[in-house]
Parts: structure tokens; C-alpha cells; sequence
């Protein structure tokens, strides 16, 4: 899976938790969860959650610590992914 | 201090029989049962197979919750509690706030058994299946008792007191005379009172269980809740949600709501569980001190009373409940005021019990008619020795009248009573 694919996975994936459609629709690397998508802070462990079944992997506590931004949670998704197959 | 008169706005309600208010008054007047067979009870091997259980639609619920709500959203007590809340508050003429600003002279007492109890079964299998990180974040505001009223807080706004009351049976009538003080003295300008009550095998299977509810009539659903009946053998459990918008008389006035009807006063107490008071049954010194108390609070005569909406399940304690209101209004056989009891139409709806009796008793007062008895056409011989057959209506009465006391009695020996007058416009 490219990296765009991965964006646009999880842009799906968090389109519920955010009301700001234009910050969704221009979503890229530097996207942040909480200043730019307003997501409300709670919201990120059923993002979480929502991640691990959509890409098949577990998210430790640490990684889980670090994604606030689209950018980190692609690299975790990627690591997570390359973990797995190796 | 302060000392409002408190009046009555709106009306919501998520009943057995009806989901709506002109559905409920239909309802009521036409003795339309919310009462069906439940195969999940027969299932599960309840000996009590019949229940009420409001009847709603997805559609319907996704018009009061976001769809990210609805992603895990398995709380039926927040589901009708909801519904009823915003609807009573749109019924009172009054807006979902979209400004920053919360509403700092609105709030709620809206109160509730248990919250969430399927949610609460599905995260404790989880924890057990060692998957506690799959919880999400959605368990503890759907299991917190306050879960109900945080989410109608959030809907609307409310910026005043927002908090959630229980009493077991009496929870209802007591978040009505909760916000109702709160509004007396002057600490609030409306309220949002009313209480619910979950659905399901987790919620009813304890009283199954100590053999309280009926298991006589599991093909026959209809005629299962039988207040009054020499064959009442136990009440019918029910669920859903009332609600009601109280408002101080003034706030009422400037806005120019409609105003459904007054509430005059009433009382809480506990029989302590003492005397002939357990935590099961009432002391009957406290259920009369309970209504001479609140008859008292609300400034009327006992014989001014024209309606008595009952607490009344279908239990074999149902004679001893007209007993205690007619020691309490001090009166006599012919003399005693029209008497009627909800739960044979929606059985018994537990926590959510006093709020839907409630708005049923603020419709009759307010439209003039005292809905009709059903299921006791055998009226129990130990009630007709103390009250004339025709204070039981088991007939549509259609009639204006101005005085209705409603009472509930609830586990752990506690009563609630409230007295309700008609609002005549000057």
C-alpha cells in the first residue's frame, strides 16, 4: 500500500470525528488532529482503535502517544505494516 | 429568598405506547397498550415473557444523535431520554443554542436507575476477554449514571445545575420536584426535569428474578398489567423516558409559552425502613405523611383534590396504596377523587415510571379528560370495600378540573409526591 493510499484510508477513518470539511478536504502530512481537524481530544483511541482494524495491526502505547499528526500516524501505520510482514 | 411560582412548558415523552405526545394523548384516551411478547425474554427462560418497550425507529434516532454518536451508541435509557428531553424542549417553544454562550439560566435534573446496562455487559466482556484497549471512549459516558443528562446538557447548551437524581420507582416525580425547588428559589429560570429507564434482560432479570413481575399472561401481552385487578399478579416491566420543561411563571409569560399547567408544590420522604418499611415495601405512616405533606407545600385542601394518578403496579400492595391515599386526603368511600394508574397501558417503566405517569397526568389536566383504567374489570374486592367503583374510571371521562395529585413509591422506602393545577391564563 503507497503512502497516498494509506492518506486516503485514513481520511476515511477520521472523517466522523471531524466537522471542519475544509481542513478534511486539503488534509496532507502536516494535518494536525487536535488544531487543524478539531478533533476532540477523547476521540483519538477509537482513532486509534478504528486504525489497528483497518490495517490489520496493534498499536503500542507509545506510538499511540505520538499520533496527533497525519504525518506520525502514516510512519506508525508503516512500521506497524513492515513489523507484520517481516 | 425567592419564592417563584413554577409552571410546566413542555412535554416529551418516549412511552411503551407512544413516542410522541399527540400519539400519547391518542393513547391514553383510547386505552392503547405499549405491552408485546418478548422473545428475547422467552429466550433467556424469563418467567415473565411481556414488556414495554418504546417503539423506535433508526430514522428517528439518528434526528437527535450525530452519526459519530451513533458509531457505538448502546444506551436505550440515553436513547429515550434524549428523544423525550429534546423534544419537551422544542414542545416549550424553546431552541437547541448554536452560541458559545451556554445557556446559564437553563438546566436539568434528569434522572435514571442504571445508565447504559448493555454497554456496561458489552465492556465487561471485553475486559474479560482481556481486550480492555478495545473499549474506546465511548464506555464510561454511556455508563455513567449522569451519562443521560451530560448528553441533553450538550445538545442544548444548559449552563445552570445539570446533574442526575435516583430513587429507585420515585426517581421520577423527584427530578420534577427537584428542578421545581430549584426554580422556587430562584436559581434557575427553566429546567429540564424527567428521568429514563433502560430496556432489556440485564435491566429487568433482577426482578424476574425475586418473582415481583407476572408470568400469568405471556400470551396474552395486553392484558398482562392489571393495576387494580383481583388478578394482578405483578407488574409488567416497561421502559422509556418523560420529560418536562419547568419554567418560573414570569419567564413563562415573557416569552409567551404555552403553559400546560402549575406545579403547586409537594414532598419527598422515607419511611426509614422502619415500622412496616423494608426495602421492598413501603411504610405506609411515610406514603400518607408523604401526600398530607405535599397537599400541605402545595397550599390546597385535601378535598380539593379532584384526580389521583397512582403509583399503583399491579402487585397485591395496590390495595394498600388506596388505603394510604384515602387515610391521607382524610376522605370516604364516595368521596374520593378519580383514580387512575398508567402502568396497565406501558407497565411499569422503573426509574422512568414517575415521568411518564407525570406527562400523562399534566395531558389530562391540561386537555380535561382522566384517561381510563384498563385490565381491571375485576376490580380487586379488598379496593372496591374502600373506594366506590366509580372513582375507578374504566371509561373515557372527558371534564375540566383543577387539582391532580400524582405520587411514586419506589425500593429503599422512599415516596414521591407533587400536586399539579391547571393553568388558567388571566
Amino acid at each position: 500500500m503507497s503512502k497516498e493510499e494509506i492518506i486516503a484510508e485514513l481520511k476515511n477513518i477520521i472523517t466522523p470525528y471531524s466537522e471542519e470539511t475544509i481542513a478534511l478536504q486539503s488534509i496532507d502530512d502536516d494535518t494536525d488532529f487536535l488544531k487543524d481537524l478539531k478533533i476532540n481530544s477523547a476521540n483519538l483511541v477509537d482513532i486509534v482503535l478504528d486504525v489497528e482494524d483497518r490495517f490489520n495491526i496493534e498499536i503500542d502505547n507509545d506510538s499511540m502517544a505520538k499520533m496527533l499528526t497525519v504525518k506520525a500516524t502514516v510512519d506508525i501505520i508503516e512500521s506497524k505494516r513492515q513489523e507484520n510482514a517481516g | 429568598m425567592d419564592n417563584k411560582r413554577v409552571v410546566i412548558t413542555g412535554l416529551g415523552v418516549c412511552a411503551p405506547n407512544a413516542t410522541n405526545i399527540p400519539d400519547f394523548v391518542h393513547a391514553l384516551k383510547n386505552g392503547i397498550s405499549g405491552i408485546t411478547h418478548q422473545s428475547d425474554l422467552e429466550a433467556l427462560g424469563f418467567s415473565c415473557q411481556i414488556a414495554g418497550k418504546p417503539p423506535l425507529t433508526e430514522d428517528r434516532i439518528a434526528q437527535y444523535f450525530s452519526p459519530l454518536e451513533l458509531k457505538n451508541l448502546n444506551s436505550t435509557g440515553i436513547i429515550y431520554g434524549v428523544i423525550a428531553a429534546l423534544d419537551a424542549w422544542e414542545n416549550a417553544g424553546l431552541k437547541l443554542s448554536d452560541i458559545n454562550e451556554p445557556d446559564w439560566d437553563s438546566g436539568t435534573i434528569f434522572g435514571t436507575g442504571t445508565s447504559g446496562i448493555d454497554k456496561f455487559r458489552w465492556a465487561i466482556n471485553k475486559i474479560d476477554d482481556m481486550e480492555i484497549r478495545k473499549l474506546g471512549s465511548s464506555v464510561v459516558v454511556q455508563t455513567m449514571a449522569s451519562g443521560v443528562s451530560a448528553f441533553i446538557a450538550g445538545k442544548i447548551g444548559l449552563g445552570n445545575q445539570v446533574s442526575t437524581n435516583s430513587s429507585a420507582c420515585a426517581t421520577g416525580v423527584e427530578s420534577i420536584l427537584l428542578a421545581y425547588d430549584r426554580i422556587k428559589s430562584g436559581r434557575a429560570k427553566r429546567m429540564l426535569a424527567g428521568s429514563t429507564s433502560d430496556s432489556g434482560p440485564y435491566i429487568w432479570g433482577g426482578f424476574d428474578a425475586m418473582k415481583v413481575c407476572n408470568y400469568k399472561h405471556n400470551a396474552e401481552p395486553e392484558k398482562g398489567s392489571r393495576p387494580m385487578s383481583a388478578t394482578a399478579s405483578g407488574f409488567v416491566p416497561g421502559s422509556g423516558a418523560g420529560a418536562l420543561v419547568l419554567e418560573s411563571l414570569e419567564s413563562a409569560l415573557l416569552r409567551n409559552a404555552p403553559i400546560y399547567a402549575e406545579v403547586l408544590g409537594g414532598d419527598l420522604n422515607s419511611g426509614g425502613q422502619r415500622g412496616l418499611g423494608t426495602m421492598t415495601a413501603p411504610n405506609p405512616v411515610a406514603v400518607q405523611r408523604c401526600i398530607k405533606k405535599a397537599i400541605d407545600n402545595a397550599g390546597i385542601r385535601a378535598d380539593e383534590i379532584e384526580v389521583i394518578n397512582g403509583h399503583l403496579t399491579a402487585t397485591t400492595k395496590d390495595a394498600l396504596e388506596i388505603e394510604n391515599w384515602k387515610a391521607a386526603l382524610n376522605t370516604s368511600k364516595d368521596k374520593f377523587p378519580y383514580i387512575n394508574s398508567l402502568k396497565g397501558l406501558v407497565g411499569h417503566c422503573i426509574s422512568a415510571a414517575g415521568s411518564i405517569e407525570t406527562v400523562a397526568s399534566v395531558l389530562q389536566l391540561s386537555e380535561g379528560f382522566i384517561f381510563p383504567n384498563v385490565n381491571c374489570e375485576d376490580l380487586n374486592p379488598a379496593i372496591a370495600d374502600l373506594i366506590d367503583e366509580s372513582r375507578i374510571p374504566q371509561q373515557l371521562i372527558n371534564k375540566q378540573f383543577n387539582y391532580l395529585a400524582k405520587a411514586s413509591f419506589g425500593f429503599g422506602d422512599v415516596n414521591a409526591c407533587i400536586i399539579l393545577k391547571k393553568y388558567n391564563y388571566e
